[in-house]
């Protein structure tokens, strides 16, 4: 295998599943917070609400688009640049990925023209009832892509075939119900509602800090609040909850994201900050939180939780007990797959460790002739690269705690303090709007770069996953989506901040009778009366 | 599990080739009319108002016709993973290309009509064009590949390598063959938009996609025709050797297959077959000479008759070839070596009975609330709100 083709694979999956993850936790929180301010309209009657939900439909669509857009991307590029994992793992990993199209993104997409087109076409609750279905597609979209991805995480309801050479589904449920794939979608749905709300708290505060669109604002930011936190409180407490099922599922993972290099003796003590050292196994200038660790990651004060030293001597057992494996096979493939009953049981026993053999083959080609110091080598390739892990996931904890208190701030002015916010409060609030995409973005980043050396988790390395591509291939497409990705994002942004600065349609005469005469109820509680004409 | 063994392997495997076809004729006449209105945008529509006009026919509703591509390209992944790994991996540049085309249109149809400005909106215009245009002719010469058979073997582990020439992987290997499926395929989606045009829009639009409607369509049934021919004369097809299992593991290279005879010997085995060229061509055919009636519908119909005809046709004489290896026969991909597991492909089939009858409703309905022509008065009044 190429280690420069598989290098320039993984950097041109990470680069467009980032870029297409810069638009969905968006389209998943805001095709939501749309849909609550159409009911709000449907059930108030109030002209403000409908030009609240048109304007953030508005910009919900601009979003959308390139959402849908880079999807595209997305579902054939496994084909493209993956064709050995495609072969490998797609009698389980196709499935949810079509089961998506059908219960998700087809519904979302087939209502979503409906939304923009169909105001003069549908009945008022016809169109709310639309609006929901789309939000509905879209978090089910989410739900089908977090069972594949869970399922490279979690390999659960499967088992190789040796003669058709690839691991083949055995149940269903399993895959479906998989409890890392649970967590991963409330966390990745919650952390989309939480995009969505910081980023409609912050176009709402900039509107207010500007004297603009008061009424629309003030509205926005009371349901983006209310919103927000619940969701951040979600967002924390299910990551919580994917924390403690990597303690069964994927405790290298887990190890290196707390820079525990060896086990202790439980409770284990969580590390709050330090400087991890990979050669020498340790975490210089660490402030540990005693207790903490073993009780978030199991959940009792006497399990233990595996440290990196330990579960690399675990790994070089099952890469031994995989060569037996992989022996095996090439016995069984050898004998046009009927081979004998000892071979076969052989296998059998060792197969669930087959992968790790696979890890021998960046040194050697038959993992049957590896040398004890490549087993060494691969048993130490599993430790995946700590520092970035370690870094990563406290800025992303540290950011969802920094939401919790933001929401719960504007959650209380809103509504025990009559919608009034202090400037500098509106202020942190536009600055804001870039943190909870840079928040997924590392949480992403956890996820998969803490699941190296694997596509999937102890059954297929990385570097066998790769397409038989040659550098040329991949410098093309890579400069392809990079320039044009860029320029994509250029003319979305553009597009944003235009119809952001530019402000609702003209639902004016409409919404400014209805202000005139519902006056004494805008007021707010210091008498003001909030001099907002929806549009200038 | 046993339920799953109520259905056999076998029987499973040709409903999910069946399905496989469902989707890409449901690509193609959905989505074929959109890529046929990109397409013809730039010369059935002259003025700013006339292309907002054509553009906001599909405005409304390429999102959705767009799922099946999407929904194409999982299901192959989900019921055929060999398919899935060796196609998207050998014609890599190709597939790349038709991304890049693709990504182009959603982005076109929404963005186009944001700025007022004359050269945003031609730009945007002929972003349209290419991403109609060139996936609508990259995919002809896919199909052309296939029945030419494609530069590919698979090693004993089953990873898939391409031995294709380097410049071939970015249109597929341009033999003069499949540049001819390329031009059906092509002029085969454009008369679709013009059918589409026809009915959705009036004016000038209206008259320009009547006018050009019938010149696509004799152009696609003579390629059809010629491309026929061609098979008969001058590309060999490709035959088992011996007993076949049907419902084993998929592991294509326990198969031995053989270069030789015609795919045409396919239409003596099951002489009914013949059903679905002549549909193809009776469709085609139709659509062109209702053009210049007096129905908005008939071209429409019969362009669908025709598109479904077409791709009906290739599908049945490759059967239960899906994906042939040109340089090592025995790597080709059939319906009884390269689908997903029994297991997987019931699992599938009951996802599908439950959603595809739904998915057909509601794009119905959508359909049905969007009735009616779209005029360019409605586009003026309301300019804010469409695309």
């Amino acid at each position: 295998m190429e280690i420069d083709v598989v290098e320039l694979s993984r950097l041109q999956f990470a680069m467009t599943a980032m870029y297409h993850f810069l638009f969905v936790p968006l389209t998943l929180g805001l095709s939501i917070i749309v849909a609550i301010m159409e009911t709000v309209y449907v059930m108030t009657n109030r002209p403000v609400w409908r030009q609240m939900t048109k304007f953030w439909g508005t910009l919900f669509g601009i979003n959308f688009v390139l959402g849908v857009a880079t999807g595209i991307t997305m579902e054939f590029q496994f084909g493209m640049n993956w064709s050995y994992y495609s072969h490998y793992v797609g009698d389980i990993f196709g499935a949810p990925l079509a089961i998506e199209g059908l219960m998700g993104f087809f519904m979302e997409a087939t209502f979503v023209g409906l939304f923009f087109f169909g105001w003069d076409k549908l009945s008022k609750r016809g169109h709310m009832v639309l609006t929901w279905l789309v939000a509905i597609g879209s978090n089910f979209s989410a739900l089908w892509i977090l069972i594949a991805n869970g399922w490279m995480q979690n390999p659960v309801g499967t088992e190789f075939n040796p003669v058709s050479l690839r691991m083949e589904m055995t149940s269903f449920f399993e895959v479906v119900f998989n409890e890392v794939a649970q967590a991963k979608f409330v966390h990745t749905v919650s952390a989309g509602y939480v995009t969505a709300s910081v980023f409609v708290l912050g176009v709402s505060a900039w509107y207010l800090l500007n004297d603009r669109h008061v009424a629309l604002a003030r509205r926005s930011i009371a349901i983006a609040a209310a919103f927000g936190l619940a969701s951040a409180l979600s967002v924390v407490v299910l990551g919580d909850e994917s924390g403690y099922a990597a303690t069964h599922s994927q405790k290298m993972k887990l190890a290196a994201i707390e820079g525990m290099w060896h086990t202790q003796p439980a409770p284990a003590s969580f590390t709050a900050v330090g400087f991890p050292d990979m050669e020498a196994r340790e975490t210089h200038y660490a402030i540990h939180i005693p207790w903490m660790m073993g009780l978030i990651g199991t959940r009792s004060l006497t399990r233990e939780i595996p440290g990196i030293a330990e579960l690399v001597e675990n790994a070089e057992a099952r890469i031994k007990s995989g060569i037996i494996a992989y022996d095996a096979l090439e016995k069984i493939r050898a004998a046009g797959g009927e081979a004998d009953e000892a071979v076969t049981a052989q296998f059998e026993e060792h197969s669930a460790d087959l992968g790790f053999a696979f890890l021998l083959k960046r040194y050697v080609d038959d993992p049957r002739e590896a040398t004890e110091k490549q087993i060494a080598l691969a048993s130490n390739d599993t430790v995946p690269t700590v520092w970035p892990l370690f870094w990563a996931f406290r800025l992303m904890v540290a950011l969802g705690f920094g939401f919790i208190g933001v929401m719960a701030y504007f959650f209380y002015r809103a509504n025990w303090r009559g919608m009034t916010f202090p400037r500098p409060a509106l202020r942190l609030a536009v600055w804001m709007i870039p943190a909870p995409w840079i928040a997924a973005e590392l949480g992403w980043f956890v996820a998969e770069f803490g699941r190296q050396p694997w596509t999937v988790d102890g059954v297929l390395p990385t570097v066998m996953s790769v397409s038989h591509l040659s550098v040329a291939d991949l410098a093309i497409t890579l400069a392809g989506f990079v320039t044009f990705y860029s320029v994509l994002f250029v003319i979305e942004m553009s597009l944003m901040l235009k119809y952001i600065r530019k402000g609702p349609y003209l639902d004016v005469p409409e919404t400014e009778q209805w202000m005139a005469k519902h006056e004494h109820r805008l007021r707010t509680h210091d008498g003001n009366v909030p001099g907002a004409t929806p549009a200038e | 599990m046993i339920l799953h063994e109520l259905i056999d392997f076998e029987i499973l495997r040709v409903i999910w080739w069946l399905l496989l076809g469902v989707l890409l004729i449901g690509f193609a006449l959905t989505d074929g009319f959109d890529m046929g209105v990109g397409a013809l945008l730039p010369f059935v529509a002259r003025t700013d108002l006339e292309r907002r006009q054509a553009i906001n026919t599909v405005g409304p509703v390429w999102e959705g016709n767009q799922v099946w591509f999407i929904l194409g390209g999982g299901a192959i992944f989900a019921a055929w993973p060999p398919l899935y790994a060796v196609s998207f991996s050998g014609f890599y540049l190709a597939i790349f290309t038709v991304l890049a085309a693709l990504i182009l249109r959603p982005v076109g149809f929404k963005y186009r009509s944001k700025r007022p400005s004359q050269s945003w909106r031609s730009g945007w215009d002929w972003a349209l064009f290419v991403g109609g245009a060139v996936p609508a002719l990259i995919f002809g010469v896919a199909v052309g590949n296939v029945l030419v058979g494609v530069p590919f073997h698979l090693t004993p582990e089953l990873l898939s390598m391409y031995d294709g020439p380097f410049y071939a992987k970015f249109l597929g290997l341009l033999n003069p063959f499949s540049l001819l499926a390329g031009i059906v395929s092509l002029a085969m989606l454009l008369q679709h938009g013009a059918a589409w045009l026809a009915l959705k829009s009036d004016g000038m639009v209206e008259t320009r996609a009547r006018r050009m409607g019938p010149i696509f369509g004799y152009v696609a049934a003579a390629g059809f025709a010629l491309a026929g021919v061609w098979l008969a004369v001058g590309i060999d097809g490709y035959a088992f050797v011996g007993a076949v299992v049907t419902d084993g593991p998929s592991n294509p290279l326990l198969s031995e297959v053989t270069r030789g005879g015609s795919w045409l010997d396919a239409y003596g085995v099951r002489p009914w077959i013949a059903i679905a060229p002549v549909l193809g061509f009776a469709g085609i055919l139709m659509a062109a000479r209702t053009f210049d009636g007096h129905s908005d519908v008939a071209p429409l119909l019969w362009s669908k008759l025709g598109i479904f005809g077409v791709i009906s046709t290739v599908g049945l004489t490759m059967f239960p070839f899906i994906l042939p290896s040109a340089v090592d026969p025995n790597s080709s991909l059939t319906v009884w070596d390269s689908s997903s597991s029994h297991l997987t492909l019931f699992v599938m089939l009951i996802c599908t009975l439950i959603f595809m009858p739904l998915i057909l409703a509601y794009t119905a309905w959508v359909y049905k609330v969007l009735w009616g022509k779209v005029t360019q008065d409605e586009i003026a009044d309301n300019s804010e709100t469409v695309y």
